[in-house]
């Protein structure tokens, strides 16, 4: 309990800090959040719009007004081109952030699919030819840019060959099928480089692994070689491709922002991109703190397995 | 104990412990860092003398275009690699192109080595509330995503090409936006790099001869610079070569968000984006670019994992 | 593959099976090179000997001399770029070049290991219980439930208290004597008939190690097995082996029923070995003899007697003739050299050697009172 109580402290001053950090640079970027809402507007209006924004505060009091409306739930309005009005920010997240982690998710378990099993492999076979041609091919492909990566593959899938759906979003709901033929290129485009990362970590881990002596002993048991590989070596391999797992939530929202914007789909990293240049300050900080929230929440997801993956770590509490 | 239990390692145990008390020279064999290596190197060397040779190199003029000859496939006459859709030569744009991706890329990772290595080194070394505090800072930095954070700090650092006036940028201009990019890259670089040169800095500064170097007097700055710090720098040569492959990657993601170097100038980065409305209209625009991207990254991560392995090497067996 | 109908009963039983005749492991003229980066590794170099069921043979040395290698070449557990040559065989069956896939359905079942060290050889993040069913679970047709209670009563019955809550527990949560007791019930819970114990108690306290080394003493006896105990402490080895087989540079030097061993030692490494060992009849502050020099090279291999850089009774044919293994006078008794201690031939080397001040090697020896020293003065 202890240990929770720890996270969520941890987890509320990340928030604070990071929010405070980006209103602080969204307070410097240049250009007037009215003129760009409605340059077309009365002084009165501007007059209005100016209160509703907080802009004739300070920064700090900006602060702690927006951090006051977002903890109890308010997020404020969102201004792009739709008049004085504009749209609401909490709709834009409830439609887009449930986009981007499945993206997200996606991508993850496919990496995790195919990196697994080759990681284990390459690693049982170290110093083969097959190891040697899988760390070449592996290299190649982390490599490749997504960006480089999703242009190629739209050009090939979709322009020249019509084979697949070149952007869009369609819910899993409506269509699966066509859910998923609109993701295939956007999670293909970011997995291919992510699975050379992890082959290529749990590789090295699990090397060293099977030089233990424990390995050894299971062998001596006579139990077949695939299961010391699966049920010995690898657990205790996995904790630094799992930490890595953790770290990588912010490179992959990187590389769902690009393939957002690439393949057009409608997802909390385009808001984001969309935000910083119509200057929504405000939609901003909201986009970034829940993407903070995410990233805290994963990375405690994260802490929680390590103690289910390694009961040494849990011992220490029980010893 | 030397002959530990598993038979794998047994030989080389056996085989040290038996031979003179010095490993004699041949058991590290002097092997070359291998051809895979040199041709990374090479390619490197390359193409920074072409970047730098730019202006002397008989090109067309990167930014006015051939209106003549829009679109042109690659190896017709005039234009070696073809030309985008306003008529400008692709070769000449690409070379051009390489001066300010590497520029940048290079201007980042050095800021970033500069100032992230500085106060990774002043943290792994000094430890307690320096390294709590300075930790603490890398880590609310390093909870932004990379990328968003790159994108912020170029826009709040650089007004976009639309706030201006619409003529093409002037050549400070095109000066001043680089050093934003670079600003904003080396910044997002920082807590990576400081990481890693503060867990090297760390394990460095527990062994004996920095006890040692303090026992004698030396002042901390001293000890610092002069006998943690050039152990650190394996690390971070690796971790460097590695950043600039990152940030030539890096450099074209905000190029597709328009947020990179400016049009008409090039980059290697913006070329590629400049076609993401139509790729079958002269593909050599974006595959030539993203090729070169490729290859110099390719040659940047094989040689870091080079660097890397050769200097753990050198730990474990020491 | 063999798989028993009847899994095996915890506890005390004597397995009606084994031939009543001949020996249960033959071995002869083993040899294991591994191929390194300097060359070809001669870590054992033609070792044989013969153990019977419900015997125990132990086998001393110091670190190098290739023992544990050989008892992970009797099992086959080397990885595959290891050479082996020479026969073994294991009840009339010759397993010397089988492969690991060949060797699977013995692992366990009819010959076991037990390791060095328990911290690191048990699986950090696998629970105790666990590790000892899997191997029941594995080999034989048996229920979760069947198992687990066999892992209970072999829980119990190496000493460990409250097995049950042991069961659920991980290596990291008992006390190293704990670990190597549970190491032993793995090991045993297959009911082999061939057991290695690979320097266990090494890695534990002082006072833990007799226990462990009764324990497996006691288990070896009920369940009739036959044991190859191997350390680098002669004081492991005395009262509790049949036979005692020394060690050095891949070969043996030495082999005699245990009793004889002590009592009428014959090589001179054997010697040195037993002067090393500090006595509580000893006065304190007695310097301890150890030996001079290191072990040869195991690689560039010279000729002639492989202890003969460190023998205080070397004499010029020990370096160019390697001296058989034979047994002359006590049969059963049989060691390698020239010019054995306690014999005629040996008192008059090591007295030409005393007179000269150095050995034939150029090993200088010298006698301080009652002791015969090697090497510089200190």
């Amino acid at each position: 309990m202890q240990v929770v109580a720890r996270r969520l402290i941890q987890l509320v001053v990340v928030l604070l800090v990071v929010t405070f950090f980006t209103s602080i640079l969204t307070a410097l970027l240049p250009g007037d959040p009215v003129t760009t809402i409605a340059p077309f507007s009365s002084a009165q209006d501007r007059a209005t719009l100016r209160q509703q924004l907080h802009l004739n505060e300070n920064v700090v009091e900006r602060y702690g007004q927006w951090l006051a409306n977002f903890s109890t739930g308010n997020m404020g309005r969102e201004y792009a081109g739709n008049g004085i009005r504009g749209t609401d920010i909490w709709g834009r997240i409830k439609d887009t952030l449930p986009r981007s982690l499945t993206l997200m998710l996606y991508v993850q378990i496919l990496t995790l699919l195919i990196a697994v099993p080759l990681g284990v492999y390459t690693a049982y076979r170290a110093g083969s030819r097959v190891d040697d041609v899988a760390n070449g091919i592996a290299f190649f492909l982390l490599s490749i840019p997504i960006y480089v990566a999703a242009t190629l593959m739209l050009l090939f899938l979709s322009v020249q060959h019509h084979l697949l759906p070149s952007e869009g979003w369609v819910s899993i709901t409506t269509n699966p099928v066509e859910h998923f033929k609109h993701l295939v290129m956007p999670v293909l485009a970011i997995t291919l480089g992510q699975i050379a990362v992890y082959a290529r970590l749990l590789r090295t881990d699990m090397v060293a692994t099977l030089q233990e002596d424990f390995i050894l002993m299971a062998k001596s048991k006579g139990i077949s070689e695939r299961r010391v590989l699966w049920r010995h070596a690898l657990r205790p391999s996995s904790l630094t491709l799992l930490t890595v797992a953790g770290l990588n939530v912010g490179t992959l929202i990187g590389g769902a922002l690009i393939v957002e914007v690439i393949f057009h789909l409608n997802g909390l990293g385009f808001a984001i991109y969309d935000a910083i240049s119509r200057r929504q300050y405000i939609a901003l900080q909201d986009y970034i703190a829940v993407i903070a929230i995410v990233y805290v929440l994963v990375n405690f997801a994260v802490d929680a397995l390590y103690h289910v993956l390694d009961p040494r770590i849990r011992g220490a509490r029980i010893g | 104990m030397l002959e530990s239990a598993d038979p794998k390692v047994a030989p080389n145990a056996i085989a040290a412990a038996v031979e003179a008390e010095t490993p004699s020279e041949e058991t590290y064999k002097k092997r070359g860092i291998g051809v895979f290596a040199w041709i990374s190197i090479g390619w490197i060397v390359f193409i920074v003398v072409i970047a730098f040779l730019a202006p002397v190199l008989p090109l067309k003029s990167p930014m006015i275009g051939d209106y003549a000859h829009p679109n042109a496939a690659a190896f017709s006459p005039g234009h070696l690699l073809g030309s985008d859709a306003s008529g400008r030569d692709v070769l000449s744009r690409v070379i051009w192109g390489a001066r300010a991706s590497l520029l940048l890329a290079v201007g980042s990772v050095l800021f970033g080595v500069l100032i992230g290595g500085l106060l990774g080194l002043i943290a792994g070394f000094r430890g307690r509330t320096t390294d709590t505090v300075l930790s603490g800072g890398f880590n609310i930095l390093l909870a932004f995503p990379q990328l968003v954070l790159a994108l912020t700090l170029v826009s709040v650092l650089a007004p976009l090409k639309t706030e201006s006036n619409g003529a093409p940028p002037a050549p400070h201009e095109w000066a001043h936006r680089i050093l934003v990019v670079i600003l904003a890259v080396g910044i997002v670089s920082i807590p990576i790099l400081a990481r890693i040169t503060r867990a090297s800095a760390i394990s460095w500064t527990q062994r004996e001869f920095v006890m040692a170097a303090r026992a004698q007097g030396a002042s901390e700055r001293r000890v610092m610079f002069r006998e943690v710090l050039p152990n650190v720098l394996p690390a971070m040569l690796s971790i460097a070569l590695l950043g600039v492959a990152i940030v030539l990657v890096l450099e074209g993601a905000l190029a597709v968000f328009g947020v990179s170097i400016q049009e008409p100038n090039p980059s290697w980065g913006n070329m590629i984006y400049s076609q993401l409305s139509d790729l079958s209209a002269s593909p050599a625009v974006w595959i030539v670019p993203s090729l070169l991207i490729f290859l110099t990254v390719l040659a940047l991560n094989y040689l870091g994992d080079v660097v890397r392995s050769r200097f753990d090497v050198r730990e474990s067996v020491l | 593959m063999i798989r028993r109908k009847r899994p095996a009963a915890p506890g005390t039983e004597r397995f009606a099976d084994a031939p009543l005749d001949g020996s249960l492991l033959e071995i002869e003229d083993v040899k294991t090179q591994f191929q390194t980066e300097r060359g070809l590794v001669h870590a054992v170099d033609g070792v044989s000997f013969s153990l019977e069921r419900g015997k125990t043979i132990g086998i001393v040395g110091e670190s190098g001399c290739g023992k544990s290698v050989l008892s992970r070449s009797i099992m086959g557990l080397l990885p595959s770029n290891v050479v082996r040559h020479g026969s073994i065989r294991f009840e009339g069956h010759e397993i010397g070049s089988a492969t690991g896939n060949q060797m699977r359905p013995y692992w366990g079942t009819q010959m076991a290991m037990v390791f060095q060290d328990p911290m690191t050889s048990l699986n950090p993040v696998m629970r105790i219980g666990n590790q000892i069913t899997e191997s029941l679970r594995v080999h034989f047709d048996v229920t979760k439930e069947y198992a687990e209670e066999t892992a209970l009563s072999l829980l119990t019955s190496v000493g460990i208290p409250e097995a049950e809550r042991r069961l659920r527990e991980y290596p990291h949560q008992l006390s190293g004597g704990m670990r190597q007791r549970v190491m032993i019930a793995i090991a045993l819970a297959c009911g082999p008939k061939l057991l290695f114990a690979d320097e266990p108690t090494t890695a534990l306290d002082v006072t833990v190690q007799a226990q462990i080394l009764d324990l497996l003493k006691q288990q070896q006896q009920e369940r009739y097995m036959a044991m190859v105990l191997v350390t680098h402490d002669l004081g492991v080895v005395a009262g509790r082996t049949d036979d005692i087989a020394v060690m050095y540079a891949g070969r043996i030097v030495e082999r005699a029923p245990t009793r004889s061993l002590f009592e009428q030692t014959r090589h001179p490494y054997t010697e040195a070995l037993l002067k090393s060992i500090p006595k509580l009849a000893m006065p304190s502050h007695s310097r301890l003899d150890a030996i001079a020099g290191r072990p040869p090279d195991l690689v560039k291999v010279p000729p002639g007697c492989k202890f003969a850089a460190r023998c205080p009774y070397a004499q010029p044919k020990c370096l160019t003739d390697e001296p058989p293994l034979i047994d002359p006078d006590v049969p059963g008794h049989s060691y390698r050299c020239f010019f054995p201690v306690g014999s005629q031939a040996g008192a008059d080397a090591l007295g030409r050697n005393l007179a000269a001040g150095e050995t034939a090697t150029g090993l200088p020896v010298r006698k301080e009172g009652e002791a015969v020293l090697t090497g510089v003065a200190v």
